[in-house]
């Protein structure tokens, strides 16, 4: 068991918990982006930065990492973090100008409009990595990475070509917390990172519900017959 | 077969007497540097003329790692310090080879080969006596330029390897020990306590360890790492293995950027010529320690100097850092716990175990102990390699070692610590170097660069040319790095542009303030120093910038204009002749005249102009 403070209150947490985790549960609000409850934190967004005293002491981790400690005084609505969110905020507001999820966030912390040029080319991508963990730990086929540096990185299929392994799943696309992965199921085909997936047809209602790489690759990981998938989740 | 120390020392007299059959050792520097002027050239010419008259039995010429002065390349040094020739080869190979061999053979020293002062005064016979060597202390540089890299026994005859004798026969707590109370600090830039780090990794938990050699040098105009892993790549190998043996950990890798071909080969070479004399491998001096190290290439990403970046590249993955809440003396390498220092930190290594840790102390400020190399680049005089004892001042770097600013101009600032460090203007350069005091007035010491700018260097371009480049190697991992920095570029390029608007100053000091708290890594943290160091010292200039509309160093290109003062013109034509793009007019002896709607403000004419008649508003 540690001890500290977040915001002058005394909280108690298992040795090793995760600050962000704490917080949220002595209801203290701390925003975040790139955080997901079941695939973990990478420290991306850093919109959860809180300020940390320890003695004379002064630093600022990213909550969604940091491993609580015996006696430290959290701040997590200090000036500079505020500074900090405002900022990071109107950086992603720039850089996905179209993108409601960040126009909605930036609004609740003051920031309506951006001082910058803003960015035409990156959709509403934030480069959480979101897709790529839960493709790669959800749904373990690591269809997903991040290629180039700096401004230039992105989301991507290796090569920018379509992927070998992807099977049209879409929990990319469903885990995105702003929307910017383009899924379309049209004509009894599914689009997903420039791969076309012919969609099962279930027998029973004759209607179009997954892609049949994906059935195929249920089946395979279950051993579930492929006759059983096929047919949809409401006529089971 | 296990090597002893008995070995070594019949390896070393050996070689000692191998060597005293010749009567002259003519030693060729074949860094980089002397290598792209054309040193190899050099060596294979005098070699081959040395064999043609039948002296190659009695001369030996070899090539050695940098000597520092690089401007000056080809070096070649005769004898033991005796003479030091410059450029040699540079404008006519045969006439120097010539020259080289009268001074074989005569004695003679060919004076216009001799290194002379920029003010074309006194010519130097013996490298001990230029200033820019004779201000140094070279400890981890003290075999650069002298011995041959790639010839191991070399190494041993000056040596080498004792310390690792030594320090197997010490318990690994007292090389600790030694090593903290040294007060050595890491030179990559950090300045962590170097024991305390090996300390933390011996007593993580954990029967797999690594340590790890940072050689990832990517800062522009630095060359401190490269140089000694070229130079002296056994000097690194001996303190990993001592570091290795301390710390619990039979595993070492060095990472080294591929865009140094020649440190990695040189690296190589040293690794298997270790391993066949027994200094790597198994049972080292029967001590029953095992060790051994390998090469990993990085492919060039700057952030990849970051250690946490650095392992995840080496593991396989993208050269991305990750948060230190947990630090990697504990979970570093696949998540075992990894020592990693920088290659100069691993050199100082041996010496303190050989000449003891209070020997190491007594050199330096009460809390920098020891020297640093840096590499003194930009426009001071002497450009090159230097090492010095921490505490020297800026001012005796810069004018005692580097000779001053090129053509006497007036000093403005000098950047240390890369590009995430800071300038620093001419009020510090009595300022003592150490890594304190460089980061108090926000600088920082960084890995050892060194670049000093004079009048004509702008600071808001200077801020804005290294943010293009921390914009460009970013990562990309988190927001306020990828996103901050290139925002901050923007706003600097805006300023040098023209387009500066009143409130660019504290929005850019808020939006530093932001990025340096909230990033990832050492990279984001320290991305805004240039900016905000140049603000802190030259916010005249930025305002200058902004408001008048005005350069004063005559750099951004959107807020100058050339023209040429009548009363100052003589109509010598050079200016008119050196345009490229032919927009000054005027006739011989007349006063000339600058078409500013032509005229692409390269600045040629106001350089070429002996008359300082063309003027920069």
């Amino acid at each position: 068991m540690v001890e500290f403070k977040i915001n002058g209150k005394k909280v108690q947490a298992e040795k090793g918990e995760i600050l962000l985790d704490v917080a949220k549960r002595e209801g203290h609000e701390i925003p975040t982006l790139c955080h997901h409850e079941k695939l973990g934190s990478d420290g991306r967004c850093r919109l959860c930065v809180v300020e940390i005293h320890r003695g004379s002491r002064r630093r600022f981790v990213a909550s969604c990492l940091y491993p609580v400690e015996n006696g430290i005084d959290v701040y997590t609505d200090s000036r500079d973090v505020l500074l900090i969110r405002k900022t990071i905020l109107e950086l992603l507001l720039a850089r996905c100008p179209g993108s409601d999820t960040i126009k909605n966030l930036a609004s609740q912390y003051g920031v309506f409009d951006v001082r910058y040029t803003k960015d035409t080319d990156k959709g509403k991508c934030i480069l959480c990595g979101q897709c790529i963990r839960a493709c790669e730990s959800i749904v373990g086929v690591s269809a997903l990475c991040m290629s180039g540096k700096g401004p230039e990185k992105k989301v991507t299929t290796p090569f920018d070509e379509p992927s070998e392994v992807c099977i049209g799943c879409g929990a990319c696309a469903v885990i995105c917390p702003t929307g910017h992965i383009y899924i379309e199921d049209k004509d009894g085909y599914r689009t997903i990172w420039r791969k076309k997936f012919e969609l099962a047809r279930c027998p029973k209602c004759n209607r179009f519900h997954a892609p049949i790489e994906q059935l195929e690759f249920i089946s395979k990981k279950t051993g579930v017959d492929m006759e059983e998938l096929l047919i949809c989740q409401n006529c089971k | 077969m296990n090597i002893t120390l008995e070995q070594l020392d019949t390896i070393s007299l050996r070689y000692i007497d191998a060597m005293s059959k010749y009567s002259k050792i003519i030693k060729i520097c074949c860094g980089t540097g002397c290598v792209s002027s054309g040193a190899l050239k050099v060596y294979e010419e005098l070699k081959r003329v040395l064999t043609d008259r039948g002296l190659i039995d009695e001369v030996l010429v070899k090539k050695t790692g940098c000597h520092g002065l690089c401007e000056r390349g080809p070096i070649v040094v005769l004898g033991d310090e005796e003479i030091l020739y410059q450029s040699v080869g540079k404008r006519n190979i045969n006439e120097d080879i010539t020259a080289l061999l009268k001074t074989i053979g005569e004695n003679e020293i060919v004076d216009r080969l001799l290194y002379q002062g920029e003010d074309k005064g006194k010519r130097y016979i013996s490298p001990r006596d230029i200033p820019f060597y004779a201000g140094q202390k070279r400890i981890v540089l003290s075999l650069n330029g002298i011995i041959d890299p790639e010839d191991i026994e070399e190494y041993i005859s000056k040596g080498g390897y004792r310390a690792l004798y030594k320090a197997l026969l010490m318990e690994p707590e007292e090389i600790i020990e030694w090593v903290e109370k040294s007060g050595l600090r890491g030179r990559g830039g950090g300045g962590f306590p170097t024991g305390t780090k090996w300390r933390s990794c011996r007593v993580a938990h954990g029967d797999i360890k690594y340590v790890v050699a940072n050689g990832d040098e990517g800062d522009p105009g630095a060359f401190m790492d490269r140089s000694l892993m070229e130079g002296n790549p056994h000097s690194i190998i001996e303190g990993m293995i001592i570091g290795g043996y301390a710390i619990g950990s039979n595993q070492g890798f060095i990472y080294v950027r591929d865009e140094y071909p020649l440190a990695v080969n040189r690296l190589i070479k040293a690794i298997e010529s270790a391993r066949s004399y027994g200094l790597l491998g198994k049972n080292i001096f029967d001590s029953g320690f095992d060790f051994d190290i390998k090469i990993f290439r990085g492919g060039g990403a700057f952030v990849c100097g970051e250690s946490t970046a650095l392992m995840s590249s080496i593991e396989g993955k993208s050269g991305e850092p990750r948060a230190k809440y947990i630090h990697t003396v504990e979970k570093g390498l696949w998540e075992k716990p990894t020592n990693l220092n920088n290659v100069e930190t691993w050199a100082c290594v041996p010496h303190i175990i050989n000449k003891g840790w209070n020997w190491f102390a007594s050199i330096g400020t009460p809390n920098s102990k020891g020297t640093k190399v840096f590499s003194l680049v930009g426009k001071v005089k002497n450009t090159g390699l230097i090492e010095v004892p921490m505490g020297i001042t800026l001012r005796e770097i810069i004018y005692d070692l580097g000779g001053g600013i090129r053509e006497d101009k007036k000093f403005k600032a000098v950047q240390t610590g890369g590009p995430s460090g800071g300038c620093l203007p001419e009020a510090y350069l009595e300022m003592p170097v150490d890594f304190d005091s460089l980061t108090r007035l926000g600088s920082m010491m960084g890995s050892g660069g060194m670049i000093v700018m004079d009048e004509r260097n702008c600071m808001v371009d200077v801020a804005r040319y290294f943010l293009k480049f921390l914009v460009e190697e970013s990562c990309g991992k988190c927001t306020p790095c990828r996103e901050g920095v290139r925002r901050m570029f923007e706003i600097v390029n805006r300023i040098c542009n023209g387009e500066g608007k009143k409130g660019d100053i504290q929005h850019l000091e808020e939006l530093a303030h932001a990025i340096s708290l909230s990033s990832l890594c050492g990279l984001g943290q320290s991305a805004p120093n240039p900016v905000l160091s140049t603000i802190k010292y030259f916010r005249d200039e930025y305002i200058l910038h902004i408001e008048d509309k005005k350069c004063p160093a005559g750099v951004c290109k959107a807020l100058i204009k050339f023209s040429i003062q009548p009363d100052k013109c003589t109509g010598c034509m050079r200016c008119a002749m050196e345009c490229p793009v032919k927009c000054i007019k005027g006739a011989k002896k007349e006063v000339h005249v600058i078409d500013s709607t032509l005229c692409i403000k390269c600045g040629t004419c106001y350089d070429v102009c002996r008359f300082n008649a063309v003027t920069i508003e």
